[in-house]
């Protein structure tokens, strides 16, 4: 759910927006290191999918329905610089041409839904794979896992936003654990599908994901000298 | 491939707002946002002003009110949120309807309701007045770097073809009798979700070799 203008005050609207700007130059710098000169086009469809798994949603119980914020799973897939890129415009084009989210609200959006999920998403995924055993079979494992905490981690750095420049006086505590309990919940649906998807494509093409290359890099040769089927 | 120009909110005219420069408008719409965002609550006779300087560009845009009026839903989560402020902010308690509401949440409420709605109603007016390929350049106009421009510039472009792939897939989904109803259902969306994101990213690396093929170097021609 993207933030609205007027949620949070002018001041803190101004500075997360020059902290958003700041992180986007410096990816803009980095994606090109994952990228060179295919950074344009393939952050520009890696963007259009994140739009459209947005547009997806998957059922939960009682009739309602959830998406995926696409943070985690954008870093796994295309890695953390592009994954943020990506994000980024996606939310610029749905401030300006679908007028989803305010865009004084804009720097708030990037930063919660776009840094703080990829920057999260990624660290745990990393972290996580540094522990489990390094087969392609585990890259999905640790996605999940990373989409998962990066959703409450994204609604605990709203409430620490809503500190700062929140325009009513809710008691943080009573925000805290109606934000973080509504969003690990979110985070389940978020890591559970996260790890499907991850898991769909190192299947069929492991040399698209970003997270499973140093799994492909280390994996050997494997020559098997059973005799062939007759 | 047919259909109309434009984008999704875009609404087909020439008037003076349709005419203006897009970096101008973008500006604008910045402008006149925050000044909205920085209005203190209570000050309502203001919110009054900031609404009446929108319907005077919304009129002289010439697109329909109900056009825009109909595309204000995206708002309604807000609404919710809204209207539950004066039952969960503390401080003293007030009569309101009947009801004993928090004085402060009351107010706070209200000026998000009014911000968030003259928020919608601004960026639905820059969208519906600006066709995307203006609102790219104006965007480089206004000194976002080149490779930004140029993501967004094909995020813009593919954002149909992909939506439309993953159309195509739920209707192959539905034309196989499923239908997604609770989360045992998710493994195949998941896969959906997967295979949108190899085509995408193999439509990616075509468009990339095409651009080559036709004497790219990492600049669009103008």
């Amino acid at each position: 759910m993207h933030v609205p203008d007027g949620f949070l005050d002018a001041p803190t609207s101004v500075a997360t927006g020059v902290v958003a700007a700041g992180v986007v130059a410096v990816s803009l710098r980095k994606a090109r290191a994952e990228l060179d000169d295919r950074t344009a086009p393939l952050a520009g469809l890696v963007a259009a999918f994140i739009f459209a798994t947005q547009m997806l949603n998957f059922p939960v119980a009682g009739g309602t329905s959830g998406h995926l914020m696409g943070g985690a799973i954008a870093a796994v897939l295309v890695g953390p610089w592009t994954g943020l890129l990506a994000t980024a415009v996606v939310f610029l084009v749905q401030c300006l041409l679908f007028a989803d989210g305010g865009i004084t609200a804009l720097g708030t959006n990037v930063l919660l839904m776009g840094v703080v999920t990829v920057a999260v998403g990624w660290g745990v995924f990393r972290a996580v794979q540094t522990v489990l055993p390094k087969t392609t079979a585990m890259v999905p494992i640790a996605a999940g896992i990373g989409a998962f905490v990066s959703v409450p981690v994204a609604s605990v750095a709203f409430v620490g936003l809503y500190a700062v420049g929140g325009t009513a006086d809710i008691p943080l505590d009573n925000l805290t654990t109606a934000m973080v309990g509504v969003h690990l919940l979110i985070g389940v649906g978020e890591g559970i599908i996260t790890f499907l998807a991850v898991g769909s494509v190192i299947a069929v093409r492991p040399d698209l994901v970003h997270g499973a290359r140093r799994v492909l890099a280390a994996r050997e040769l494997e020559v098997r000298t059973t005799r062939a089927a007759a | 491939m047919g259909g109309p120009h434009g984008h999704q909110l875009h609404f087909h005219g020439h008037s003076r707002v349709h005419r203006a420069p897009a970096h101008l408008k973008i500006l604008a719409l910045l402008a006149f946002m925050l000044v909205v965002v920085a209005t203190p609550r209570g000050w309502y006779p203001l919110y009054g002003g900031h609404l009446a300087a929108l319907v005077t560009v919304v009129l002289l845009s010439r697109v329909p009110p109900v056009y825009l009026l109909k595309r204000m839903v995206v708002e309604v989560p807000f609404v919710f949120f809204a209207i539950l402020l004066p039952f969960v902010a503390t401080g003293p308690r007030t009569e309101f309807l009947g009801l004993t509401v928090s004085e402060s949440g009351l107010h706070a409420g209200a000026a998000l309701l009014a911000k968030a709605t003259l928020g919608v109603l601004a960026s639905l007016t820059l969208a519906a007045t600006t066709e995307p390929q203006d609102l790219l350049a104006g965007l480089a106009r206004l000194r976002m770097p080149v490779l930004l421009v140029q993501i967004m510039g094909f995020m813009v472009r593919y954002l149909e073809v992909v939506t439309d792939e993953l159309r195509r897939m739920r209707i192959a989904r539905e034309s196989r009798g499923f239908t997604a109803r609770n989360p045992r259902h998710w493994p195949v969306l998941a896969r959906s979700f997967g295979a949108l994101f190899i085509r995408s990213f193999e439509r990616g690396e075509r468009v990339h070799l095409a651009m080559l093929s036709r004497g790219y170097t990492g600049k669009m021609p103008t």
